[in-house]
């Protein structure tokens, strides 16, 4: 089968560069699949999960804002962060979005409703997190 | 001559002092390892930013976006960059010495001048001037990115609010362990870059236009703040690691200075001590002499 170049690249350095089979992201209008020989495309890319499949075997990683490239056989992501299914911390995560959720709840007065987008994002990093380790068996 | 207690006492203080020099030494080579290693995992992230910054703004014209807008430049906004530490020899020095010329400049020239401190010791020298609109202090040590991104969009804010019409950035760029450079940048209004054009005419020759997904309207006002979060946090890093190398250099200085200094002073000490024996000794010899008759 053709395979198509991934590269995924965050500010702390390289987390994936190798060729698979397909890749699929949460792209500006909802999750797109891109295999080999794709044609020009540039997309920003929102927090959630990125899946793609090497040789029958699926990988999953999170990943957070940022955009994506396919040009030459290649698809390239620029992200702020991404982690591996296998290196997240399910327990963490929950945590997170119970005191993401509770702080929505809860905020109500101006100076806590500035707070409300970065909470918002928390909790979807934390939606994102539990969604794909939960996909990525131990 | 100085008492032989009085150079003993000197001996010890300076040998003291090159103890503490040689230690800072090797603790800012064992930080410049993890400055450079943080320096070169972002690379790839930037170079590839720049890439596909480039092959996207060269479809456009610039004057649509407010980040990418010339005007009539009144104001000025620097955003300078050092350490938060001293000890560094000239390293921090160099760099206020560039933003305090580019200010007389601008200033010779009647644009007025606000300042964007960022490590305690620019803050400190340009608080004096009252010229200061945002400080940001103890945020080097750690290099992270939501730091930089503050910055950015704060001095995006205030660009697009036409407080200041032109943004520079002033920093220390690394070039190797033994060079570091003060360098002065134009921020915004955001140019496409050469390297990013040139990235451009090879996709440009490629097969046909890219599909974008928003609108390429849309795909530049998320990268526009974007370039400006990674061109903050480089300067951030390349600072942290000049910082680290400067200091290397300058404690490696102060330990030689220092046993320059004791090995001097050993030989006065052992002068002295040679010439009190002689002292001694001469008057044991009279003394016998006088008793012989």
């Amino acid at each position: 089968m053709a395979t198509i170049h991934l590269e995924v690249v965050t500010p702390s350095g390289p987390v994936v560069n190798e060729d698979v089979d397909i890749v699929s992201a949460p792209g500006y209008g909802g999750d797109f699949g891109v295999l080999a020989n794709h044609s020009l495309f540039l997309s920003t890319i929102k927090i959630g999960g990125l899946v793609y499949k090497q040789a029958g075997t699926e990988k999953h990683l999170m990943v957070s804002g940022g955009f994506c490239e396919v040009s030459n056989n290649k698809i390239t992501f620029l992200v702020e962060s991404a982690e591996s299914g296998f290196d997240i911390d399910a327990e963490r995560a929950l945590r997170a979005k119970e005191r993401a959720e509770k702080r929505l709840a809860e905020a109500k007065t101006q100076q806590e409703k500035i707070n409300i987008t970065r909470a918002e994002a928390a909790l979807q990093r934390a939606l994102a997190r539990l969604k794909v380790a939960e996909k990525s068996p131990r | 001559m100085p008492s032989l207690k009085d150079v003993k006492t000197q001996i010890t203080g300076v040998k003291k002092t090159s103890q503490i020099t040689k230690a800072m030494n090797m603790v800012s080579a064992a930080k410049l390892r993890g400055a450079q290693q943080k320096m070169e995992d972002f690379r790839p992230y930037a170079g590839k930013f720049n890439e596909a910054l480039g092959s996207i703004s060269s479809n456009m014209k610039s004057n649509e976006f407010p980040l990418m807008q010339a005007r009539d430049v009144n104001t000025i906004e620097i955003i300078i960059v050092t350490s938060d530490r001293g000890l560094c020899g000239s390293f921090n020095a160099n760099i206020i010495k560039m933003a305090e010329k580019l200010m007389n400049k601008y200033e010779a020239e009647g644009k007025k001048v606000s300042f964007v401190c960022i490590g305690k010791k620019s803050i400190r020298y340009f608080k004096k001037t009252g010229k200061v609109r945002k400080a940001y202090a103890d945020i080097m040590g750690t290099f992270q990115m939501f730091n930089a991104r503050e910055i950015a969009q704060d001095v995006a804010a205030n660009f697009i609010a036409g407080e200041a019409d032109e943004v520079q950035l002033v920093f220390g760029s690394f070039v190797s362990v033994a060079r570091q450079v003060p360098t002065t940048i134009p921020f915004l209004p955001v140019q496409p870059i050469a390297a990013a054009e040139e990235a451009a005419g090879q996709s440009a020759g490629q097969q046909g236009a890219y599909t974008y997904e928003p609108s390429p309207e849309e795909i530049m006002n998320v990268l526009l703040p974007l370039y400006m979060n990674v061109m903050v946090y480089n300067s951030m890093l390349e600072v942290g690691a000049s910082e680290q190398a400067a200091r290397m250099t300058a404690m490696d200085n102060a330990t030689n200075a220092c046993n320059d200094i004791v090995a001097n002073l050993t030989m006065i000490y052992n002068k002295a001590r040679q010439a009190a024996i002689t002292g001694d000794l001469m008057d044991i010899v009279g003394g016998a002499e006088a008793l012989k008759g």
